[in-house]
This record gives C-alpha cells, structure tokens and sequence, in this order.
C-alpha cells in the first residue's frame, strides 16, 4: 500500500475550561480522543458524526491551527506535529482548508479578488497582474464569472460564497483539502452543486479530501472511506460500502436509520437514540455511547471498546460487534443507499 | 427632602419581596444594589479627591477668582469651620459618615445655609421643570413617533425625522438662547427667566426636551414598525380584524410598554441634566445653584449635588434593570465573559 | 477608497456637510489673515455696538469685533473636536486592542475599569475634571481624554474578541499568513473602520461638550474667543446685547448639524454590508 498522504497516530486534543470570578476549577474537556486516520493520495476519506463530537476541532488540529497534545500528525511522509512556524508555510501550501460558514470565513471588507489572491500573495506568487489573471480563472472554475472578483462577499448568495471559498483554498493547488462540513449551511438543491463542483475538482486537480459533515448521505455520497466520530473518539471506520450496506456500531447504524425515508412502509422506527450529545468533563472510563446506546450492558461501563477489525478495513469499537446479529430492518434501510 | 427617599426605599423593598420567589432573582438584585452603592463610592472618592487636589485649599483658590487675598487668621477660621486642618483621609471618612445621614455641612458661597438646606429648599423647582419636561416630551416625542410609524413617507414621518435630527444637532443651551432671544427679546411675547406662571414654563421645557424628544421619537417610531410588521398583527388583519381601532389597541400596547424602560433612565436625566436651562431662565432650581457653586468653587455644594444626582440616575437604572428582571428573567442570568 | 468615496458622494446631505466643513475648516485655519480686526483688541470707542457697516457682527463689551472673535472662535472648537478625538482614539485602541488580544486577568482588569467610569454620569466627571483642573485648552482636552478612551477601546475590544474566533483569520493563517501578516492586512481595517466612524461621530459630541463647558466658565477661558464661552458670557445680556450670544449660537448649531451629517455619511459610506439610508 502507498504511504498515506495524511496520517494521524493517536492524535489528542484537550482544552481546559477555567471558571471565571475566582473560581479557580479547572476542568479538561478532551475534544479529540486518541484517532487514528489516514487518507491515500487521491481519495476521499469522510468524517461523520454529531455536533459537538469533535469533529471540526481534529480537522483545525490536523491543520496545527490548535496544537495537539498528543499523537502525531504525518504529512506527505514528513512529521508535521512539531514543525516551527517557518517549515510549517511549505508544508501549509500542500494542505488546504474549506470552512463551514461560507461569509464568515470570507473578510467582508476585501473584495473577493483581494480574498482569493491572499494566498498567493502570502506565498509571493507571481505578480499583480499574473495574480489577478489565476483569480479569474480560478472563478471561472468554480461557476462564477471573472467579473465577480470586484465585488464584496455580502453581495453573493451563501453558495457563491463557498465557491469563492474553495477558489480560495484552490489556489495553492495543494493535494489535501479538508472540507469542514462544507455544505451544511446551505440550502438542499445548493448542496448538490457544491458537493458535484468539489468532486469535479478532485478529478480535475488530483485532491484528496476529508470530508467532514453531520450527515451519512452526503458523506458517503463524497467520500471513498469513512469514519464515525462520537464525543472524539473514532467508534467505526472503513470503506464506504461497509459502512452504508454493514454498519456494525449502534450509532453509525442509528446515523443510517436517521436518513429520511420517502416510502412510509419502510420507514424503520426501531433504532432510536436517546437524548443530545452530552458536553464530557470527566471522560468516560467505559464507552462514551454508553448512555445512548440501545444496546449497551455492564460490561459497557467499565472498559472501553477498542478499534478491532471486523472485515480487512472495515473496523469498530464496540464490545458487541461481533456477537450481535445484524437487524434485518437496518440491513434493508442500508442497502436502499445508492449513489 | 427625605420623603423621595422613603419612597424609593419601599420601591425597592417592594421589588425585592417580589423578586424574592426565586433565588437567583434576589441574587441580581442584591448584585445591583452593591453595584449601585459601589458607583457612589467611587463618585465620592473621585470628587473628594477632585477637589482637595486643588492646590492652596479651597479658600485661596476662591480667593483667587475674586482677586482677593484672604488673610491669615480668617483663613485659619475657615479652615477650622469645614474641618479642612485634618488629614485628607480624615476628612474623607468624616465627609463619608455625614453623608450618610445627610449632613454635607454648610455653604461656602452661602456660608449660613447649610447644604441639604439649600438643597431642600430649591429641589421642588427641578422636580417641576423635570416633571413637566418630562410629560411634554412624551407627548411630542411619543406622537411624532406613531405618526411616523403609522405614516411612513408622510409629511409627518418627515417633520418627525426633521425634529430629530434638530434635537441631536442643536445643544439644549444654543436652543434656550435663541428662544429667549426671539420670544423674549425680539418679540416680547415670553419673559426671559423666572418661575411664577405659566408663561415662565413654556420657553424652559422646550429647550429642556430636546434630548428627550429625540430619544422618545426614535424609540417609539422603531418599535411600533417592529410591532406592525410582527406575524400576530397580520394574523390580527387576516382574521378580518380591519378595523383600525382593534387593531391600534393591540399594536400600540406591545409598542408602548418597552418605552416604560425607556422612560426611568430618561426621567432622571431630565432633572438632572436641567441645569443649563436652569441657568439661562433663572429658575432656582437644583441645577441653577449647581452652575453657580462651580462658579464660585463651592466645594461642599459640588459635591453634594454630584452624589445627589449620581444617586438619582444610578436609582433609576437600578429600577428599570430590577423590572426588567421582573418581566424578563433571562436578563439576571450572569454574563459570560 | 475610491470606492468609499463613491458610496460618500451618494449621500447628497453628507456631501454638501462635507464641503460646508472644508470651508469651515479653511477659515478657521486662515483666520489671521482673513479676520478684518484682532479679536483680543478692544476698541474702547465702539462698545457694544450692534451689528453695523464697520463691525458686520456688532463688537462685545470691551469693544472687540464679534466675526473676528468668531472666526478664531471655528479654530478653537474644530481643534478641540479633532485633538480630542485624536488623542481619545491614541489612548483607547491600544488599551482595547491588548486588553482583547491578551485575555486573563488584563482583559478583566481592564474590563471592570471600564465599567465602573461608565456608570458615571459623563457631563458630571467633565465638571468635576474641569474645576479640578481648572479652566484652559490642554486641561480640556485631558478631562475629554480620560472619560472617552473608554468608548474607543470597548469598541476596539469588541471587534478584536469576535476577530480572534472569526473563520476568516483561522483561514488566513491555514494559508501560512504570519501573525504580523493578518494584522495589517485584516485585523486593521476591520477594526479601524468602526474606530473611524466613532472618531467622526465623536468630533461634535467633543465640540459640544468644550461650548457647554465653556458656557459654564470651566472649558476654554477668556480672552481667548470660544463660541459656547461668549454665549456663556453674555447671556445674561440677552436683553440689550443680544447679538453677542445670537451669532454663536447661529454658528455653533450650523457646525455641529454639519459634523453630523458628515459622520452619518461616513459611517453608512464605510459599511460595505449594508445599503442603509441616512433616514433611519
């Protein structure tokens, strides 16, 4: 197997919460717990889970823009968790980042030819006019018209906005773009052309994508492998078929069973998930899905599941993965996924 | 003079009975109040200081407008007379414990009245022109700002937009000044100062309202369009509600209550803020002797006046907050820094 | 900027403010040479004159021309409105700017600070300042310093705390920019826009302030000319003089309607989200 573009090793990020007004309580909220991910060059990994498990905090770790507290990152073979400032532009230019909220990531006060030449401006790419030239271009490629680059963000509707976005992420050319819940801020119909502009991007410039979202639709819709993400830890992971058509872990199976269903009589009510994501400060000595779980027993209290493979790739941490048998229901839900 | 002050006691006491069903409220409350002693505090501790920190005490200073030279012994007398010989601290704590029981000792520009003296004497003037300022404002500020609402684009949102936009320009003193002139002077209708009729309170309560109009008028045209476009007043109309006046009965209460908030802060700002008009129209008023203490550095008075006044308009926001918190517990959540 | 000025030039009030100012500004800065008498020389033979074919705006009770007076008058209150608002802003966006990039206990400090000065009433603090001071240009210019720093730098702090979480910078930095990259080119301007505009609309509330102050005898002394301390002054002359307080006042609220119009020009021309009409 090649050497994976981007590789992390138990990669862990915690943040203390202090408590104001003299109440000197410091207590460790750990966001990212222990993961392992890697994606091959060319290939699109996805990354699922609710809001609040973790999710966007990894993808701005992998990018060092949180320091990790533990774990390692890999980049194109190179160890990135430590580099100095200096090393890490080279290695930033290769790695890219599109952001959920489509105005907030765009400053509001440059126009937007000013927004997507920044990084080649950072980097000294070419001159003014060159610049303004890949600009252009690069609105073209994204569905906008070259004119656009004169005028300000707020005068472009939420998906132009991402598309000036991922111009802007584009012009460095870098192999990895993490996309961080790209398309959850925008209308449905908006979302099928942004999710097509990025998967014609990938052919077109060779990327390789983590592809982060709430929703398994669109994830398996993008992405070649996926991952679950539940409360920071990784509880399944493996190529998009196992996952959609042989869910072995209760959430990624209640994920599933959540995708609305347009044919009542097959609509499956069994699998129901109690309760909100809860906010850990004392992290779970058992497993974390253990007051959601449908399924869970003592034993689930005390130790925690390890990642152990099922089927080659195809990996989950749960204590009753393997004994469990598959409910027919879900099994039927699964395969009505098709792309 | 005491009798404001029982009142806001019981005020207070009421809210805090009433605030006392759930603990958090009377936390809030309680917070506040400290808040509001703490700003009196300080005040005090910045005048004192303020003033003590002119060089030469009070006298020389005093002198000094008056290019007069004060003799030893009779300064010694002064100093003696407002305990000026002690050491700062001493003063202050003095000052402090006075203060409390009302006592900010005697005059300098009037040295055989004492302050609270004066003070009692005088405040039934401000408390009128404030009053009365008041009630006007709310009429014009409040009418003008309906009409606006009610008539966009109108002849009358334009006058209400143009009478704004006077009242931010022009300074209420600029404005006093030239009503005297052109009512008094030029065309003698109004007299030019005083307090004795009625005729005296008409050029004063208009240059007094300017800021209160404009507040008023913003407020009020703001939320009776925020009112008017809100889904239940369309409901109102779909339901075959036409008629104007139903309709105005439910738009104008929503609109109007918020002013209630509005209107605490504003009305202590009106008697307080009144001095420049106190001064021009010679109405003996809290602010008028205010202005003329400064000009003649009467220590004491200044600073009793200021903690008065500080009192006043921290009271007022302290009510208002404490009924917004009534109305609306949301607000005593504490703030996340 | 070109842009801004084309957003400016649409608002036809701020525009004709704005050139209303220029002039202002003009004579204020030409006021010796075009001012037809010195204003502190009083000419013992003309008292009390009211407006006439010599003294166009009538001469004060030591015989001194009143346009002169009033012309170095402009240059009193726009110096006082700009420096004000300069030093203000000098103070108050560093004291902002740290007190947000830094955090912790600073930020607290700093924070409660703020507070506290403003729960006190402002004219009261300028007052007090002021007769503790004394009367005179510099002291003025302090009193309005230390109680309107604050503004600025919540303002400051508000805007850096909301940048340091916006996506924008995190992008910015994901692309390699460097710490001194982003603050030229997005903290600055996103933070000094609204810094302007306070700066603007800062300038007449400070002109006001030095012509109430001056008006209660505590802001610029006599002789030196100053619009709200010949009103001031000769207030209590209304009946017989009343040209002595008319014409300061006349000029006094023309300034300040100007400055206000112009600051609300610039802040709707400067807000590159919004197409906000200045009636509003």
């Amino acid at each position: 197997m090649p050497e994976p573009l981007l590789e992390t090793i138990e990669l862990t990020k915690s943040f203390n919460i202090r408590h104001n007004f003299f109440g000197a309580k410091k207590t460790t909220n750990i966001a990212v717990d222990r993961v392992n991910l890697s994606i091959v060059e060319g290939e699109t990994l996805g990354l699922v889970g609710e809001s609040g498990c973790g999710k966007s905090v990894l993808a701005l770790t992998i990018m060092r823009l949180h320091e990790p507290n533990g774990g390692r990152i890999r980049f194109a073979g190179k160890e990135i968790t430590n580099l100095e400032e200096q090393a890490l532009r080279s290695v930033r230019r290769q790695m890219q980042m599109v952001f959920q909220d489509p105005l907030a990531s765009l400053d509001a006060r440059l126009t937007v030819e000013q927004i997507i030449s920044e990084p080649l401006e950072i980097h000294n790419i070419g001159t003014k006019t060159e610049r303004g030239n890949e600009v252009a271009r690069l609105l073209e490629r994204v569905g906008l018209s070259a004119h656009d680059r004169y005028r300000f963000p707020g005068e472009f509707s939420g998906g132009q906005q991402q598309r000036i976005g991922i111009a802007r992420a584009l012009a460095l050319r870098p192999k990895l773009l993490i996309c961080d819940e790209p398309v959850s801020a925008l209308d449905v119909s908006v979302q099928a052309q942004i999710l097509n502009l990025l998967r014609d991007l990938q052919h077109e410039f060779a990327l390789s994508y983590l592809f982060i979202s709430h929703n398994i639709a669109v994830t398996a819709f993008m992405s070649q492998h996926i991952a679950v993400m539940y409360l920071g830890r990784i509880v399944e992971i493996g190529n998009s078929q196992q996952i959609t058509s042989a869910p072995q872990h209760p959430y990624t199976q209640a994920l599933l069973a959540a995708i609305p269903e347009p044919n009542p009589s097959q609509r499956n009510k069994d699998l129901v998930v109690k309760g909100d994501i809860e906010e850990i400060t004392e992290f779970p000595t058992g497993c974390g899905f253990l007051h959601r779980c449908p399924i869970a027993q003592e034993i689930c209290a005390h130790e925690e599941p390890q990642l152990l493979s099922i089927d080659g790739s195809h990996e989950v941490a749960c204590h009753f993965a393997w004994k469990k048998e598959l409910n027919p229901r879900i099994a039927r839900s699964c395969i009505q996924i098709k792309f | 003079m005491l009798l404001p002050f029982y009142l806001v006691y019981l005020i207070l006491v009421f809210l805090c009975v009433a605030g006392c069903e759930k603990l958090i409220m009377l936390r809030y409350m309680l917070s506040r109040i400290a808040g509001l002693v703490g700003v009196l505090f300080i005040v005090s501790v910045i005048s004192f200081a303020l003033m003590h920190s002119v060089p030469g005490g009070p006298f020389d200073a005093r002198a000094l407008e008056k290019q007069q030279m004060v003799p030893e012994n009779i300064k010694r007398q002064l100093n003696e007379k407002y305990g000026l010989n002690a050491p700062v601290w001493k003063q202050y704590a003095l000052f402090v414990r006075n203060a409390v029981f009302l006592d900010f000792g005697y005059s300098m520009a009037y040295p055989n009245r004492t302050v609270v003296g004066i003070l009692k004497e005088q405040w039934s003037y401000s408390l009128q022109l404030g009053l009365l300022t008041l009630l006007f404002s709310t009429a014009v500020g409040v009418g003008l700002g309906i009409a606006s609402a009610v008539r966009p684009n109108s002849i009358f949102d334009y006058l209400g937009t143009g009478v704004s936009i006077l009242c931010l320009v022009m300074p209420s003193f600029v404005f006093a000044i030239l009503l005297q002139v052109v009512f008094s002077v030029w065309l003698g209708w109004l007299p030019t100062g005083g307090w004795s009729s009625p005729r005296h309170f008409i050029m004063p309560v208009l240059a007094n309202s300017l800021g209160a109009i404009l507040v008023l008028q913003r407020y009020t045209r703001a939320s009776m369009r925020d009112t008017m476009k809100a889904n239940y007043v369309r409901t109102a109309r779909a339901k075959g509600l036409s008629k104007n006046r139903i309709m105005f009965i439910h738009v104008f209460k929503n609109a109007l209550t918020p002013l209630l908030t509005v209107g605490g802060p504003l009305a202590a700002g009106l008697i307080v803020g009144s001095f420049f008009v106190e001064s021009i129209f010679r109405i003996p008023g809290i602010g008028f002797y205010f202005v003329s203490a400064i000009g003649s550095r009467d220590y004491p008075m200044i600073m009793a006046t200021t903690l008065v006044w500080t009192l006043i308009i921290s009271l007022a926001y302290l009510i208002t907050d404490l009924l917004y918190a009534l109305v609306d517990p949301r607000v005593t959540l504490v703030r996340e820094d | 900027m070109r842009l801004f000025w084309r957003r400016f030039c649409r608002n036809k009030l701020a525009l004709i403010a704005f050139w209303f100012i220029i002039a202002e500004v003009i004579v204020a800065v030409a006021a010796p040479y075009i001012a037809p008498y010195d204003p502190y020389k009083g000419d013992f033979l003309a008292t009390w004159e009211t407006p006439n074919r010599l003294h166009w705006l009538g001469t004060d009770d030591l015989g001194r021309d009143v346009l002169s007076r009033l012309l170095y008058g402009a240059r009193i209150s726009i110096s006082v409105g700009i420096l004000s608002q300069v030093a203000i802003a000098t103070v108050g966006v560093p004291i902002g700017a740290l007190s947000g990039l830094k955090g912790g206990w600073l930020d607290y400090g700093i924070m409660r600070v703020i507070d506290v000065l403003s729960s006190l009433p402002t004219i009261l603090l300028y007052i007090l300042l002021m007769v503790a001071l004394g009367a005179g240009f510099w002291n003025l210019i302090l009193a309005m310093t230390l109680t309107g720093w604050i503004g600025v730098a919540r303002l400051v702090r508000g805007q850096v705390l909301s940048l340091k979480k916006a996506d924008f910078i995190r992008a910015s930095r994901a692309m390699g920019g460097g710490t001194r990259y982003i603050i030229k080119k997005h903290i600055l301007s996103n933070v000094m826009t609204p810094v302007i505009v306070s700066i603007a609309i800062g300038i007449p509330g400070a002109m006001f302030a030095e012509a109430g102050l001056s008006f209660l005898g505590l802001g610029i002394p006599a002789p030196r000319a100053s619009w709200g301390q010949m009103i001031g002054i000769y207030q209590v002359y209304i009946r017989t003089a009343w040209h002595l307080t008319v014409f300061p006042s006349i000029v006094l609220a023309l300034t300040m309607l100007a400055w206000f119009l112009f600051a609300d020009g610039i802040r709707d021309a400067v807000d590159t989200n919004s197409n906000v009409s200045i009636v509003d």
